[in-house]
């Protein structure tokens, strides 16, 4: 019973040998019992001559899936090549990543639906480049529209801001994932977990994650508070789903104290951001009344 | 002596011709049977008037100008590719653009240093990006294709500052919205139809976007300048 059961280990390993690396390989099995299980029975039942001989040649076997995962990031790390691993997608991935994230689903986690052991550098370095010029600039346009006809105010465009959310958000989105994959490998430590991520999945998917903050940034130009609150009630729910339907496989294996103060952790740090981007770039509401007596609305969220 | 030199002479059969004496030169007479055409053109670019060779790079230049500003599918952009246009044009943006000085109150518009790094700066990173994904360019061909590309906005900043000396209200600031949305997207369509082509065909549009990202974030700087008063 056992000899079967490593077989069929041994067996949905060498299916998807090509994408296996050393800390997804757990996450590889879970997959594909979730998805693909029902194609890789097909399989082994029609072609009973080579899973005999796999069942045969086990050590054959580690051999060429030890082969093929070390081809994919064979490069040393101080060569081109190794950085072109992580630009390996094309138009079409992106995109499904990008509208999987702004839309997540109960019982869909993002890495291994969409991320799939091919992680990317190129979606989260775009996202968060595009998520600063467009804090930068939205902030300096709801700043404009607030004071638009007062005759004493002379527009500026405030070039420092670009450079503080740049700061802010590079340091989110590549910071917190190396807090939390250290976190993670501690734990893995003390508790044999599942399902665990490499650093490169942490950083794409908080990287995708940002992704719905774009359009919610531009709907701030509108001066209303309730517009504003209201949509980065709604952006901060969608993100920090993606982020907990991501991580809650991989924490709760763990003691319920320490699963819930990671899953917490997130979700603060994740809120700290949204509110303090808010709070910074677009702090001017709606200032009618410049008299003395009786400020009408606080400058300042 | 003559047995070894008969018995050498099919191998070093040229050796055995020069004759070693003080009278002769050294340089004069190696015979490098591939340099030489080069050496007479090296040569002849230390002869020829000051005038010449500042006006065959200056020629050199104004004709991808005049590529960039009529985008066909020439490689001529591509092929002797020159990094004065790139500066010149973005030495002229950066002089315009340079906000209130320092001891005015206001944090004003961008200085210098920061228009001239942005530009620098973007296109090295849009360059490591098409490289990453698998374009065949070459690191300084891309550099001069984006360089050259800012011409527009450049010439939207001139006509902007021209606009703006005649008044500062919703008229100009409508004529300055459109002429900087036509530039920028003229770039961006300039730059994609030299770039296009070394890319792998699935990731075009990840190529592209960066762009056209690169030079709204310059557009959006030409069209929020306003003049110290």
């Amino acid at each position: 019973m056992s000899a079967n059961s490593d077989f069929l280990l041994q067996f949905q390993e060498f299916g998807d040998a090509e994408n296996a690396s050393e800390d997804s390989r757990d996450a590889t099995t879970v997959t594909i019992e979730d998805t693909g299980s029902h194609k890789h029975h097909k399989q082994r039942k029609t072609d009973p001559v080579m899973s005999f001989d796999e069942d045969d040649d086990p050590q054959a076997n580690n051999d060429q899936t030890e082969l093929l995962s070390g081809q994919r990031k064979s490069a040393p790390f101080w060569t081109f090549e190794y950085y072109q691993t992580f630009f390996d997608v094309e138009t079409h991935q992106v995109k499904e990543r990008v509208l999987g994230s702004l839309l997540p689903w109960p019982g869909k986690n993002f890495v291994s639906l969409y991320i799939r052991n091919n992680p990317d550098l190129y979606g989260p370095f775009w996202i968060c480049a595009t998520l600063v010029f467009v804090i930068a600039i939205c902030g300096n346009i709801s700043d404009f529209l607030v004071y638009l006809g007062k005759p004493q105010y002379k527009y500026v465009p405030e070039f420092r801001k670009v450079t503080i959310a740049a700061t802010a958000i590079y340091s989110y989105a590549w910071l917190v994932p190396l807090g939390l994959w250290g976190v993670l490998l501690w734990r893995n430590t003390k508790v044999i977990n599942i399902v665990s991520y490499s650093f490169l999945e942490i950083v794409c998917v908080y990287g995708y994650s940002l992704a719905i903050y774009i359009p919610a940034v531009v709907l701030w130009i509108i001066p209303y508070n309730t517009v504003r609150w209201l949509s980065i009630i709604v952006a901060l729910c969608l993100s920090g789903s993606v982020l907990v339907l991501t991580f809650w496989p991989a924490v709760r294996d763990d003691k319920p104290r320490v699963a819930i103060a990671i899953m917490v952790a997130i979700v603060a740090m994740h809120v700290l951001l949204a509110v303090g981007c808010k709070a910074y770039f677009f702090s001017t509401l709606d200032v009618e009344h410049p008299a003395p007596k009786n400020v009408v609305t606080p400058s300042k969220q | 002596m003559a047995e070894v030199d008969d018995s050498r002479k099919p191998m070093f059969a040229g050796l055995s011709d020069v004759s070693i004496s003080a009278d002769i030169p050294v340089e004069g007479e190696i015979n490098v049977p591939v340099g030489t055409p080069s050496q007479d053109d090296e040569y002849s670019t230390l002869d020829e008037p000051v005038k010449d060779t500042i006006l065959r790079d200056l020629t050199a230049v104004g004709k991808k100008f005049v590529h960039v500003m009529y985008p066909k599918k020439s490689s001529a952009l591509l092929r002797d590719w020159d990094l004065w246009g790139p500066l010149l044009l973005c030495v002229t943006l950066a002089l315009m653009l340079q906000g209130n000085s320092v001891d005015s109150k206001e944090e004003g518009g961008p200085q210098f240093a920061e228009v001239f790094v942005i530009i620098w700066f973007g296109s090295v990173i849009i360059t490591l990006n098409s490289k990453l994904l698998g374009g065949t360019i070459s690191f300084f061909q891309s550099l001069c294709v984006l360089g050259y590309c800012i011409m527009p906005l450049t010439v939207a900043m001139v006509v902007c500052r021209l606009v703006l000396l005649g008044g500062s209200g919703t008229v100009s600031f409508i004529i300055r919205l459109v002429v900087v949305t036509a530039s920028f997207s003229w770039s961006t369509f300039a730059s994609t139809a030299f770039l296009v082509d070394s890319q792998p065909p699935n990731r075009k549009a990840l190529v592209v976007y960066p762009v056209f990202l690169f030079y709204f974030v310059i557009g959006w700087m030409v069209l929020t300048f306003s003049p110290s008063a």
